[in-house]
């Protein structure tokens, strides 16, 4: 830039200040301010005069507790940004209010920081506020906290107290993952270790509060991780059509050729717009920074889009983990649905559902059925549509997202595909240039030939519920009944079709694409094929019910968890649960139990021979030419 | 990426998403150095188009500078004008303070727009450092039916995700510049040569800070005369910037009082 020091524009780093209620959070950033000599000329009279008038003792939260509801309750409201500079840099202090019912606003303000400070009273030690804080921090993705335990002159500058109170919160922060960069211990009244070092406590060595906040290092930008640049806008104004959008992650260069996800289109960049057009126009941009382009060809793109480079692309799934942070004045419950905002797309998403409710005292979960207002829960939500997004470790910027009920913001949370498959991979992109070869002979006429019409019985359910048995004894009595039938499982698929394929998530998830494809291709041969899968996953069925339209069958075998552990046929349960299996449907992986299955057979109530007589009914109507020409008999008469 | 830079990609993330999100937007433009700021970052976001009006709610009562800047930028930045002028001041409520109630016309020449041209989004250039009732704002910020805005339940505001839906008859205020400080918008001003009116440079040792009306606006001491010397007064100096703004300084709770009506 022009000149050096005086008028060079100086790095601004980001800090909130957080902690449990009355443990001088407004305090410290008056002492801070004061210390340095950022305070305005004449603030000090003024925060007096406003001490005086209601007859307090001089108060320095009202330097930032602005409204008169804050000041004349003595309480945070809501956030607040000031500013002071250091030797080394200029920092925004953000407040943030400790009460728990403003909580919105703590994570408000939390949210826009680079690092934070959060305060923990010496005499009442870490409280309620303390933990809750510091678990938000760690899930808003601040990753550099340090802790100033205050009031110090109240317990005599006791290094044996300062001691304590490190410990436990140390090791609170460590369960979370978090390692604090420093621990202090301060007093803001005194301005002990606050710009200058404490003369009362000789036994502390570290750095004071400045010192602490000047050793805190700029977040990186996300330069190196691959692209992701959300479409905010399609812009027409003159004859170019300019694609805007900021870039979350990685460069974009002229020349490149980017993908669009969801809707997999790919096309190359043509320019990067400037203005003033007087400005050469860059040849690449990087992370951080809006851009404007145009492309080389005409596609159809719309906000919401996510552009990547053709490899690193997003991952494309319609259902998600979540942990959440929940701040809606209605309870966030199963089965209801929100407006998902995750950059730049919406999406209608339900809640499948509530995995726990976490206690940010002591880091426990609990079942649940709600999310209450400043809870934190793990969740999962489906969409009704594709959605490109990322992992939130992985790429924090498009791993995040709110949730709005009605017309507010009512969430947030940070994504996580544990155990759910990028099916990216899995949409069947049916090619469009083969023709389709007509078939000699129809469907009716195979049907008239084996009495029956084609179809695919899908059965789906934990291990150990039944549909192995059920197949196999369903497949012997259709069979007999004279019945073109066809079992297939995990034996005959895996050992040939499926050899190359291992059991994780996408595999898994490839597996049930394979076997939905050839069950119906015996649909479609005439044939009933009887499929025996656990396949947990709603998509992976969802897509083999879309490869037999109006042929697919699911049957939902439903026993309980415990009920197919105590019959453990394999003793793969007896395995998981010492660790030995990994991502184990109904123990350490999820399933998703159908919303609408065309029949339910209950293994836990009802016997092998119940439920196979029931399936035969439910076979003999819907399938059998016998039963069908019967009824319309029936029904002329 | 510098601090500007920041602040710039900032700034045009918000005004592009405010221009997508909502139906109809209008910029409230001061002719001050904060909203000229604000018109060169849409000219940035909407590549040298305003593809909306600015809206100049006048009391009449601005210095023949400011009026003379107006119709100079109108012309040479192709923007639309919406020109509209406040009630008498016999019109505004009398428990106000002297200077507030001057400036709660403004709020009333406001109301009537909005009444009239319904705006879903009104973008005010506003900032945290001018003022400790402004340092609470969100950046899409909702205004009840009267325009009254609801200090004591705002909506969350995170992770570049704001608040665009509202219920019929209300609006979003927009900030874009919330996040800048005075000295920030002189060095970016000096960076991306944006004019500025002639009434911020030191005259016979004074100048002003913040321009208003004329009869409660008052110049600050100061010897700085050129950006650079503003640059410089700016780093050094611990005297606030409202200092020249009668209607700050009247009782503690007068600016507050002017917000939670509808003033900017």
């Amino acid at each position: 830039m022009s000149n050096l020091s005086q008028g060079a524009v100086r790095d601004l780093l980001r800090i909130v200040i957080v902690g449990h209620v009355d443990h001088g959070k407004s305090t410290l950033v008056g002492r801070l301010l004061h210390d340095t000599n950022s305070l305005p000329a004449g603030k000090v009279e003024e925060i007096k005069a406003m001490s005086d008038r209601r007859g307090m003792p001089f108060e320095y939260a009202f330097l930032m507790d602005a409204l008169q509801a804050e000041r004349d309750q003595g309480i945070t409201i809501d956030t607040s940004q000031i500013w002071f500079n250091s030797d080394k840099r200029n920092y925004v202090i953000i407040d943030a209010p400790g009460h728990k019912e403003f909580l919105k606003n703590m994570i408000t303000g939390a949210a826009q920081s680079d690092a934070a400070l959060l305060i923990i009273d010496a005499e009442e030690g870490v409280r309620e506020q303390s933990r809750r804080h510091g678990y938000l921090l760690h899930l808003l993705g601040i990753r550099q906290v340090a802790v100033a335990i205050n009031k110090m002159d109240l317990v005599k500058y006791s290094q044996e107290r300062f001691n304590e109170i490190s410990r436990e919160y140390r090791a609170y922060l460590t369960d979370l993952g978090v390692e604090p960069t420093f621990i202090l211990p301060v007093s803001a009244r005194e301005g002990d270790n606050i710009v200058t070092k404490s003369a009362a406590m000789g036994w502390y060595d570290g750095p004071t509060v400045v010192g602490a906040l000047d050793r805190f290092v700029s977040e990186p930008l996300s330069t190196d991780l691959p692209l992701r640049l959300p479409v905010q806008d399609v812009y027409k104004f003159d004859e170019r059509r300019v694609i805007a959008g900021r870039i979350e992650s990685g460069r974009i260069s002229v020349g490149d050729e980017i993908m669009f996800s969801p809707s997999n289109k790919t096309a190359r960049v043509k320019s990067l717009e400037v203005w003033p057009t007087s400005l050469a126009a860059p040849a690449r941009v990087t992370a951080g920074y809006n851009v404007s382009m145009t492309l080389d060809e005409q596609i159809f793109v719309e906000r919401g889009d996510t552009i990547s480079h053709v490899k690193n692309a997003p991952i494309e799934t319609d259902v998600f983990r979540a942990r959440l942070f929940w701040l809606g004045h209605e309870p966030l419950s199963i089965g209801k649905t929100y407006k998902l905002k995750l950059n730049t797309t919406e999406a209608q998403i339900q809640v499948q559902k509530i995995e726990a409710v976490i206690d940010t005292g002591d880091l426990s979960s609990a079942s649940a059925t709600v999310v209450e207002r400043n809870q934190v829960a793990e969740i999962v939500l489906r969409s009704r549509r594709m959605l490109a997004l990322d992992a939130f470790n992985d790429k924090p910027a498009t791993g995040r997202f709110v949730l709005v009920d009605g017309y507010d913001i009512a969430g947030g949370g940070i994504i996580s595909m544990e155990g759910y498959a990028d099916q990216r991979q899995l949409i069947t992109q049916r090619s469009t240039n083969i023709v389709k070869v007509e078939q000699g002979v129809s469907d009716d006429e195979r049907a008239r030939m084996n009495g029956h019409r084609g179809g695919v019985i899908w059965f789906t359910g934990l291990s150990g519920a039944g549909k192995s048995t059920l197949s196999v004894e369903l497949e012997r009595r259709l069979f007999e009944k004279g019945y073109s039938v066809y079992v297939l499982d995990g034996d005959n698929i895996r050992f040939g079709l499926n050899a190359n394929l291992g059991f994780s998530p996408e595999d898994r998830s490839e597996n049930i694409r394979r076997v939905g494809e050839v069950a119906a291709l015996f649909a479609r041969a005439g044939m009933i094929a009887l499929t025996a899968f656990i396949s947990p996953y709603r998509s992976d069925r969802d897509r083999a019910r879309a490869a037999a339209p109006n042929r697919f069958h699911e049957v939902y075998v439903q026993a309980d968890v415990k009920t197919c552990e105590s019959r453990d046929p394999k003793g793969l349960y007896e395995k998981a649960r010492r660790g030995e299996i990994k991502e184990f449907t109904g123990i350490s992986a999820p399933y998703e139990e159908p919303e609408v299955a065309e029949l339910v057979v209950d293994t836990a109530k009802h016997s092998i021979e119940e439920c196979v007589a029931q399936l035969i009914t439910y076979i003999e109507a819907n399938f059998s030419l016998r039963a069908a020409s019967a009824q319309l008999e029936a029904r002329a008469r | 990426m510098n601090h500007l830079d920041q602040l710039e990609n900032k700034s045009v993330f918000i005004l592009r998403e405010a221009f997508n999100r909502l139906d109809k937007i209008g910029m409230l433009w001061s002719l001050g150095k904060d909203s000229n700021v604000m018109i060169w970052l849409a000219k940035k976001a909407f590549l040298g188009h305003v593809p909306f009006p600015v809206i100049h709610v006048d009391t009449e009562k601005k210095f023949k500078e400011m009026y003379e800047f107006r119709d100079r930028y109108v012309k040479e930045w192709g923007l639309t004008l919406i020109r509209d002028t406040c009630p008498p001041i016999e019109e505004i409520d009398p428990s106000l303070p002297a200077a507030a109630r001057s400036a709660a016309r403004k709020t009333a020449g406001l109301k009537k727009v909005q009444d009239r041209e319904k705006f879903s989004g009104l973008i005010a250039g506003i900032r945290r450092d001018e003022q400790a009732t402004r340092a609470k704002e969100r950046v899409f910020s909702p205004r009840g039916v009267e325009g009254q805005w609801d200090f004591r339940d705002q909506p969350p505001e995170f992770w570049d995700q704001y608040k665009t839906d509202y219920p019929a008859g209300t609006h979003l205020r927009i900030h874009p510049l919330l996040h800048w400080t005075e000295l920030d918008i002189w060095q970016y001003t000096q960076r991306e040569n944006i004019p500025t009116i002639s009434l911020y440079y030191s005259k016979g040792g004074k100048r002003y800070r913040s321009l208003g009306d004329e009869d409660i606006t008052f110049p600050v001491d100061s010897q700085a005369s050129t950006i650079d010397e503003i640059i410089t007064e700016l780093q050094t100096t611990n005297v606030s910037e409202r200092s020249g703004r009668a209607m700050d300084h009247e009782a503690e709770d007068a600016f507050e009082r002017l917000r939670a009506d509808g003033y900017l």
